[in-house]
């Protein structure tokens, strides 16, 4: 990196904030001087103002512009519901819109699954926060790099040859079973894709939920079992009810992360062998295949599959915040 | 409250001063990067090719000054039509083929080379064909900087010595060759399907082989067109001879699990283990950088040769697939200019030439920089092919060959599949030639 490039870097890293800290104490400013009686009214506009431009510029407008996009065809001509009908009866499309209701069942619930499990064992044992950093640590990779350290996980060589991937050498040499071509056979692709999905993001519940297990007062537990209840039934009766808002929040996360899954099949198998997902479809359907009405059908089809979660996600929040 | 206040005159007098020094260093950055020069590349090479092109602009960046940014990405189709509507494509980029050539350059985003460089001298230099294929009506949008000759079978000639195996003549020859070396307890073949966002191409290139040797170039070019249904009889053929050997258990090392998940560059290797897991590999000329790189001790000739891939019609015996790199410009810049320039010089395209795995579209490189007599001899086939044929593949639409590369790896998954998925290729090719 040349000196202005780094000098770039810092006048980014440290403008950013300035220009913010500039708007809020220079509207301030102005505001003070207008009367009394409406500055209550203006501020908070002034406050909401920078996110609302940035909301309508990258959010808001892209999304109209694609429901626009979704009804044209390649050459720019309206076409109606073509697009919508064409991609639905897309055998591939089909495919993807199977596998990605896999991920979503899968992935969040075995990811809520391990993370809840994790938390609560590790809760009871002096060693906990090396647990809890070890598991959390996959965090730190991309998923692009997941995808990369388990395409070596699942390596294939044919019977008899030395397995040079992980999972392979375990099946042949410890359980002396055939070994298996894991992101190829159709039969167990998905799982695989999923399972390492699962482990770069199980640590993510499972530190958001130890937090909130960490909130649940010591009083209730002692009370429950003075009351002489068994530890399962506490866990049952005490400690999952006060975490399920916590759950939901980290589930419908999942469930979001479950829909816009990419990198991963991208990487692994590019869709190939049953494994398509729509938003590696959408992609393909602009890049490859230059068909930007299509690719936004999509897009909108996965939209309309987020929009129930979304509201969900609001309703919790809101009734979390109700409740304080 | 003094305080207070001299505090805020402070940090507005901070933003002002920040928001001039951000504009000044965006201008700075704009004017070249700091005063360096720089072109930015965009190609398909990775690994031991990606060297072998740096070491091609090593003299060009210590002659002129000019840094030469490479990127690689095996999903060059996606990465460059990003770049280009974005409206930040790289100087120069490698083309996926001429298809997307034509595509690019229609779309007025390729910058035409005739004033760049000197056509006449090309015509000198490279043979017609090649300068045709980089042209879009009448005019030179692109230019290839490295060739490729494909349907070669590549194979240990000790191994074949050891066990008294002949070269095959015709395609019915290797077949029997095939059933031999299958009862002699190993594979025929070994084939590497993965390739990232690319996967299932060096089976297309097999079908693309088969489709010009059996059914003839005019149905060859009547394919690539659009102009001929894939599940027509002559294209379901080529695929069902290659069914011959990826459909039929114990012709290829590993089988379809091996196929679908070896990468390509790997493919070759099990032919140099002791005993040899597999004895033949259908790859193009390329393929040797991948050998050598993957087998250290391995010497071209010694230890691997080819023979083309037999003919399946007489009719049309000695037909050739080809292929290449083509190179077009999406701006125009100085650096750029005299980067494209200098590297269809045939000084350029010795230095890879030199390294291995190219063969030189330019006439003037040498037959004595060719590293060995494989690749004189391949430089020489491409040259004097009776039938040659640009790579299918290159030539269609992006839509039509990417879901020709899924065909393939949907093939070897599942051969029973073959006329559903040809039904499938055929309603791609109605939508993507529009």
């Amino acid at each position: 990196m040349d000196l202005s490039q780094l000098l770039t870097l810092v006048v980014v890293v440290a403008g950013v904030p300035l220009t913010l800290a500039a708007y809020i104490v220079g509207t301030e400013y102005l505001v003070r001087v207008l009367p009394d009686g409406i500055q209550g009214k203006v501020r908070p506009w002034i406050w909401v103002g920078p996110a609302l431009v940035f909301i309508g510029l990258f959010l808001v407008y892209p999304t109209i512009d694609t429901i626009r996009i979704s009804f044209l065809s390649r050459s720019g001509a309206f076409i109606g519901l073509d697009n919508y009908s064409h991609v639905l009866s897309d055998s591939s499309v089909l495919i993807a819109i199977r596998n990605n209701v896999l991920w979503l069942v899968l992935y969040t619930g075995l990811a809520l699954f391990f993370g809840i499990l994790l938390a609560v064992l590790a809760d009871r044992v002096p060693y906990e926060s090396s647990v809890k950093s070890l598991i959390f640590m996959p965090m730190a990779i991309s998923f692009t790099a997941t995808a990369v350290i388990w395409k070596f996980m699942f390596l294939y060589q044919p019977a008899g040859a030395v397995q040079t991937g992980t999972l392979n050498y375990i099946v042949t040499a410890f359980f002396h079973a055939q070994p298996a071509a894991w992101v190829v056979d159709r039969r167990f692709n998905n799982f695989a894709l999923i399972a390492a999905a699962v482990w770069g993001w199980v640590g993510f519940s499972m530190v958001i939920l130890s937090a909130a297990l960490k909130g649940i007062p010591g009083e209730l537990l002692e009370a429950a079992r003075v009351d002489g209840a068994g530890e399962l039934t506490i866990f049952r009766r005490v400690v999952m009810p006060l975490l399920m808002p916590t759950v939901a929040v980290v589930a419908t996360t999942l469930l979001i992360f479950a829909l816009k899954a990419f990198d991963i099949v991208y990487v692994m198998t590019n869709g190939n062998f049953d494994t398509d997902v729509l938003a590696l479809r959408q992609y393909k359907e602009l890049f490859t295949n230059g068909n930007p009405g299509r690719s936004g059908a999509l897009a909108m089809i996965l939209l309309l599959a987020v929009v129930p979660v979304l509201v969900f996600n609001l309703r919790q929040f809101r009734a979390t915040e109700g409740r304080r | 409250m003094i305080g207070v206040r001299s505090l805020r005159y402070g940090s507005v007098l901070l933003v002002i001063a920040s928001l001039v020094v951000t504009a000044c260093s965006v201008g700075q950055s704009n004017s070249g990067g700091g005063g360096k020069k720089t072109v930015h590349v965009l190609a398909t090479w990775g690994g031991s090719e990606q060297e072998s092109f740096l070491a091609m602009v090593k003299p060009f960046e210590q002659k002129t000054g000019i840094k030469v940014e490479y990127e690689g990405t095996r999903d060059l189709n996606a990465v460059l039509t990003t770049r280009v509507q974005a409206g930040t494509p790289p100087e120069l980029a490698g083309l996926p083929g001429p298809g997307q050539m034509a595509e690019f350059a229609k779309a007025g985003k390729l910058v035409a080379l005739d004033n760049v460089l000197d056509m006449n001298q090309m015509k000198e230099q490279y043979a017609p064909d090649w300068i045709k294929l980089g042209q879009v009506n009448g005019k030179n949008y692109s230019i290839f900087i490295k060739t490729a000759l494909k349907g070669l079978v590549w194979y240990d000639p000790k191994n074949f010595k050891a066990k008294g195996y002949q070269i095959p003549k015709t395609f019915d020859e290797m077949l029997a060759l095939d059933d031999k070396i299958k009862s002699d307890g190993a594979a025929p073949f070994c084939i590497g399907l993965e390739s990232g966002a690319a996967s299932g191409w060096p089976g297309s290139d097999w079908v693309k082989e088969l489709v010009l040797s059996q059914a003839g170039p005019d149905v060859y070019d009547k394919w690539y067109q659009g102009k001929q249904k894939w599940s027509s009889p002559e294209i379901k053929t080529a695929w069902q001879t290659w069914g011959k050997i990826v459909a039929n258990p114990g012709m290829v090392y590993g089988g379809k699990d091996y196929m679908l998940s070896t990468a390509f560059g790997d493919a070759g290797n099990p032919m140099f283990t002791n005993p040899p897991k597999c004895y033949m590999h259908n790859q193009g000329s390329f393929m040797t950088d991948f050998f050598v790189k993957g087998n250290a001790s391995l010497k071209a000739g010694e230890d691997f040769t080819f023979f083309n891939l037999p003919d399946v019609n007489t009719q049309y015996a000695g037909a050739h697939v080809v292929a290449g790199d083509l190179f077009g410009m999406f701006k125009e810049t100085d650096e750029a200019k005299q980067l494209i320039k200098y590297l269809t010089t045939p000084e350029a395209q010795a230095i890879w030439v030199k390294r291995g795995g190219a063969i030189s579209p330019n006439k003037k490189v040498a037959l004595t920089d060719y590293p060995d007599d494989i690749s004189r001899q391949i430089g020489q086939t491409l040259t004097t092919a009776k039938i040659a044929r640009f790579d299918a593949g290159d030539l269609m639409p992006n839509a039509m060959q990417s879901a020709y590369f899924k065909a393939v790896v949907d093939y070897v998954s599942n051969p029973g599949q073959l006329d559903s998925i040809l039904a499938n290729l055929d309603k791609i090719q109605a939508d993507a030639y529009k």
